[in-house]
């Protein structure tokens, strides 16, 4: 690094300097135009958490209303509203925006830098996202609730079958949350491979960016499906009048289907690879080892990534297809069984190798790793095209989906949450507590969920308000609901130790697991600036090595926000590289974008509203400045 | 503030209109007006096209589409096509014979009209009457834009081929 | 455990008359055998990788946070290649595990595609509406076409091709005890094969989201022996009974001077409405609105009264019909065996 050293500052006049130029700004517009990837991330995760409990809300309803046989808590079209609900906050407005937003938090401080690559764009993206999810819950205020189901199958949620503008809101919403996503995708790829600290070559980067990575990639490729599907096929033709799913005018409704699900299949993986970079590393961390088996690991990482681009189909296998491509999806559909398998034999050879500490995180994964094989046995069930033939649509597809998801990404979830908690805070858990979450989360999550395995064989289909007695559904569905409201419990549980923690928790020092990632490196919580000095990684786990290998970065400027730019593939030094400050136009384009399009759902004329605001929030955001040069 | 207050809370009751799903009518609420039919085109005053009273299925969508659904299952578009009118007059059209206040064309469809406009009156329920009557006026855009649907899933006719253009006789 | 043994507990309630477990055809129990044999392979591996995941747990690490980092994070050269080993061996037999599924999949999926010759084998046409199926059992004699509603019958041991289609929504059509799934897609006609190899009463229902009746929009499947369904055949051909009783005649008036016509056929009769279920043989059905409620007098009257109570959003419309003719037109419709 000697080629960067120019003169060295003092430590305390820097960290000043650092402290002003990475400084939030006060004040409402100060707090609109937070441009650092902690604060957002922050933003990120706490609002997504704010819509996991609407859906769980949401999920206690069905319950209830399925507890008894011809129950009358919900009527057919309340039900049918709050099972779209459900299903389109976890999906679009939960899930997937919580992985981003930790990976917003952390992949910077992982990678050793100082802000994600382009801050502004981040926070549009979460702009955008908090819009999407205010549409939808505001139109619901207003009772404009869709009701065609999270997939809006056509001719049901088209112009004839789906009157009124909820299925209008449903498919703008999901403009918005996929514009969050892609804004998180390109942003985190390039932070990814240009923003690394020097020395960290892609196969020294940690587990969880690798994830993040691939992820980001399938996010490119996914999200413009589902904008096709929902904006250009389904907005369109209830909006304007078009007659892309039509079959009398030669349009198509399995065109639908089959854009849908080439977003939908991969949409699961994007939700999940994350989680399984979390898992990788709280059980590194915990075993005090490094994961076993990493090249094969990101192998497997890029492999999910490419196959889950191949089964959509098996989504679709009853509508009748032709046998040969149906055999194919069905081995395409196995073969990601082999790339998951061998993550799980990793970690099992890690923690067999290493030296376990049963921490809460670690309480989590196991839960984790118990539930995904099982939801990944089901899987394998309905890949293969008999057996899906007879459980697509039953409650069994309901609890496979939930195994895999609910065990595949919200128990990592809890268990970064565990892990990750006094970095973003600076206070621990209470691990007690979080133990009896975990336990009742993991009993009441196997009593909710097996029963529907059965009541789906014994032909309970899905998406039903309500089943006569004799079918003998009730008493599995009665253990179901109360599952649910266990599952509830120790969600309570949950968060009543997240506020305890808060304000009363055991103060945490930077390293409080002995980690050996970057993000361990600083402090807890981390100043805006992440690091004072850029790390250099000569290793995996540069924490883990001895302290005299330790180097930093000297000589970026600290009256500006500098970062320092490494190569692709083996994160040499290239260039240093200011990134913009705060700015509150990201806020207002979003603004304007979102007036647009909440417009267009009624009148096409706010199309030209929304493309005028969006130039002017443009022009803002790109209007030349002075460097930020200026001395505190 | 209290502006953006009150907008909300019209918003929302214009929401509230146009999603609701009565999917147990109660018998109308309205008393139907008396026969207030005419047989001449004239009239006294403007054009009378304004929905002066309410009904109860005013700007909602279920209502319309619904309505839109029985136009074909009673066999409406044996007569009047789809809206453009055949043998039976057209439901697009600016000056109606009979009036094209919401309690008028209840009576119609109830009642019938001479020269071939059967009664329904007996036949079908009240609730699918005022169905029709929204959907029938949702054709001739006096129903909010918001609620009717824009198209239905059937083949499309050109809307300019059934329009009547200025100077046509009627039919 | 709890769950599982709870789950015992409530099984003993569970109904075989929709069920994927109860197969009653040959095409239900060879996917039914593919799946116990998924489920025993399936079950077994999850056993082993979760008795694997909770060794570890087992063993005591006392003191780790003592030792030095250093020596704590690498294991020795040997035990990663014993574990590297261990993982490559698990990765091999899951392929092979895999590959041997898909074939064991592939070959059951061709078997219950179809039979190999269509000889001996009746056509179904089946066709889904918002919320009820449309039956008609295709004949190139035109008079010997039969269309009825919600109840498909078979003959015991014939292979029967289901023809598919709808007439506004995506419906699937599901009857768990005999074959697996089908899409109703309008515009398309899918295919299905079913063959029930022994008599029974089998309940289906839709299985795609259709809308707000979804849940009530089952249909019945009567297996049974030849000779029977020959004979149901032959009557189901057949126009509707005259009225035999001054009530019946009565009833017959209501109907044709209601709204009734305006949807529903009676062959026979001039009642010819294409709309809804063709009623011509009504009183021969065991259910009333597509398996919602036992076909008898007393429903008859209460779903003709008020169908938006008891399946709320129905197409079936709330017809006026006076109340002393109410009774008059359940004897009539109840009289058309």
């Amino acid at each position: 690094m000697s080629t960067l050293i120019t003169e060295r500052i003092p430590e305390a006049a820097e960290q000043d300097q650092l402290e002003w130029v990475w400084r939030n700004q006060r004040g409402i517009a100060g707090w609109f135009s937070v441009t650092t990837h902690q604060q957002i991330g922050k933003r990120y995760i706490v609002t997504a958490f704010i819509f996991l409990l609407l859906g769980g809300l949401e999920a206690l309803l069905m319950r209830l209303q399925l507890a008894a046989p011809d129950n009358t808590v919900l009527g057919p079209a309340r039900y049918n509203q709050i099972f779209t609900l459900h299903g389109t906050t976890m999906m679009f407005l939960f899930a997937v925006p919580v992985m981003e937003g930790i990976g917003v938090y952390l992949v910077p401080l992982m990678l050793g830098t100082r802000n994600v690559a382009f801050p502004r764009l981040n926070a549009f993206g979460y702009w955008m996202y908090l819009a999407g999810g205010l549409l939808l819950y505001g139109a619901a205020l207003a009772n404009t609730i869709p009701d065609a189901g999270w997939f809006a199958y056509p001719p049901l949620s088209g112009p004839q079958f789906s009157p009124g503008k909820g299925v209008d809101v449903w498919a703008q919403m999901i403009t918005f949350t996929e514009i969050s996503a892609m804004c998180v995708a390109t942003e985190l790829i390039v932070t990814i491979l240009r923003m690394r600290a020097p020395g960290m070559s892609l196969n020294r980067m940690p587990m969880y960016c690798w994830s993040m990575l691939v992820q980001s990639f399938m996010v490119i490729f996914a999200m413009p499906a589902v904008m096709v599907a929902s904006t250009v096929f389904l907005l369109n033709d209830r909006t304007i009048g078009t007659h892309f799913v039509n079959p009398a005018e030669g349009g198509d409704p399995l065109l639908y289907q089959h854009v849908f699900w080439f977003f939908g299949h991969p949409e699961v993986y994007i939700i999940f690879l994350p989680a399984l970079g979390m898992v990788s590393a709280i059980l590194e961390t915990h075993s005090r080892r490094g994961v076993f088996g990493y090249p094969a690991m990101v192998l497997s990482l890029v492999g999910n990534g490419f196959i889950s681009f191949g089964l959509w189909v098996h989504h679709m296998f009853a509508t009748g297809l032709p046998q040969i491509g149906e055999a194919y999806f069905t081995a395409a559909s196995m073969m990601i069984a082999v790339t998951s398998g061998i993550q799980i034999f990793c970690w099992l050879a890690t923690v067999w190798s290493g030296r376990l500490r049963t921490t809460a995180a670690v309480h989590f994964v196991f839960g984790f790793i118990f539930i995904f094989v099982m939801g990944g046995m089901t899987g394998v069930m309905l890949a293969s095209i008999p057996l899906n033939l007879q459980a697509h649509d039953t409650f069994f597809v309901v609890a496979h989906f939930h195994y895999v998801l609910i065990g595949g990404a919200l128990f990592p979830l809890f268990g970064a949450f565990h892990h990750w908690f006094p970095k973003l805070t600076g206070r621990m858990l209470d691990e007690k507590l979080g133990k009896i979450a975990f336990w009742i989360l993991f009993v009441g999550f196997n009593l909710t969920f097996f029963p529907m395995h059965i009541v789906g064989l014994y032909g309970m289909t899905r998406r039903i308000y309500t089943y006569p007695a004799e079918m003998g559904w009730g008493p599995m569905n009665l253990l179901a609901t109360v599952g649910a409201f266990m599952i509830a419990a120790g969600g309570a549980i949950f968060i009543a130790n997240v506020m305890r923690s808060l304000r009363r928790g055991p103060v945490a020092d930077s390293d409080p697991w002995e980690g050996g990632t970057l993000e361990w490196a600083t402090s807890s919580p981390p100043a805006n600036y992440n690091f004072a000095h850029l790390p250099v990684v000569a290793d995996r786990y540069p924490l883990w090595s001895p302290k005299e290998d330790r180097g930093i970065v000297v000589g970026l400027r600290n009256d500006r926000r500098e970062v320092l730019v490494t190569t692709t593939l083996d994160a040499d030094p290239q260039h240093r590289f200011v990134l913009p400050g705060a700015s509150i136009w990201p806020f207002l384009t979003a603004l304007g974008a979102s007036l647009g399009l909440v417009g267009s759902v009624f009148s096409f004329s706010w199309y030209y509203v929304a493309t005028v605001l969006g130039m002017i929030g443009l022009i803002g955001w790109f209007w030349p400045r002075e460097p930020l040069e200026v001395e505190p | 503030m209290r502006f953006i207050a009150i907008g909300c809370c019209l918003l929302a009751l214009a929401a509230c209109t146009r999603e609701r799903r009565d999917l147990r009518p109660a018998p109308a609420d309205l008393v139907v007006l008396g026969d207030v039919g005419r047989q001449s085109e004239l009239q006294p005053g403007g054009r009378n096209t304004q929905a002066a009273v309410g009904y109860p299925t005013q700007g909602n969508a279920y209502a319309i589409s619904e309505g839109q659904r029985l136009f074909g299952w009673y066999n409406c578009t044996g007569c009047h096509a789809h809206g453009g009118g055949a043998i039976g007059p057209p439901l697009i059209k600016d000056e109606w014979i009979y009036g094209a206040e919401p309690a008028n064309l209840f009576d119609t469809i109830v009642k019938g009209r001479p020269n071939g406009m059967p009664a329904w009156g007996g036949k079908i329920p009240e609730y699918q009457v005022w169905q029709l009557v929204a959907y029938v006026r949702s054709l001739n855009n006096l129903e909010p834009k918001s609620a009717t649907p824009v198209r239905s899933d059937e083949i499309q006719q050109d809307p300019h081929a059934i329009l009547p253009k200025p100077g046509d006789s009627p039919k | 455990m709890r769950c599982t043994t709870l789950a015992i507990l409530t099984a003993s309630a569970l109904s075989a008359q929709q069920s994927a477990v109860d197969a009653a055809g040959s095409y239900a129990a060879a996917i039914r055998s593919l799946g116990t044999f998924f489920l025993i392979l399936l079950g077994l591996i999850f056993l082993i990788v979760i008795a694997l995941a909770l060794i570890p747990l087992t063993r005591r690490h006392r003191g780790i946070e003592q030792e030095p980092l250093e020596q704590t994070h690498q294991p020795s050269h040997g035990t990663e290649t014993r574990l590297g080993t261990m993982v490559g061996i698990a990765t091999a037999v899951t392929i092979l595990i895999l590959f041997g599924l898909v074939v064991a999949s592939v070959s059951v999926g061709k078997s219950i595609a179809g039979p190999s010759t269509h000889a001996n084998s009746i056509a179904v046409e089946i066709t889904g509406n918002q919320w009820w199926w449309y039956v008609r059992y295709a004949n190139l004699d035109p008079s010997r076409i039969v269309v009825t509603a919600n109840e498909l019958h078979i003959p015991v041991g014939r292979p029967v091709m289901i023809r598919g289609s709808s007439n506004d929504v995506i419906h699937s059509f599901w009857v768990p005890n005999l074959q697996g799934k089908r899409d109703l897609i309008p515009s398309r006609i899918t295919t299905l094969w079913l063959q029930a190899d022994r008599p029974g009463r089998y309940r289906g229902q839709c299985a795609e989201f259709c809308g707000l009746q979804h849940a009530h929009m089952a249909l019945w499947v009567v297996a049974e022996p030849a000779v029977q369904f020959e004979s149901w055949m032959t009557h189901q051909i057949e126009p509707s009974v005259a009225p035999s009783s001054p009530d019946e005649q009565r009833g017959k008036e209501v109907f044709l001077n209601s709204g009734c016509v305006l949807c529903h056929a009676i062959q026979g009769t001039p009642a010819n409405g294409q709309v809804g279920p063709d009623l011509t043989h009504f009183a021969s059905r065991m259910t009333l609105a597509a398996g919602t409620l036992p076909n008898n007098k007393g429903n008859l009257s209460g779903w003709i009264a008020d169908p938006q109570t008891i399946k709320p959003g129905t197409k079936m419309a709330t017809v006026p019909v006076k109340s002393e003719d109410m009774q008059p037109l359940i004897d009539y419709l109840e009289s058309l065996r």
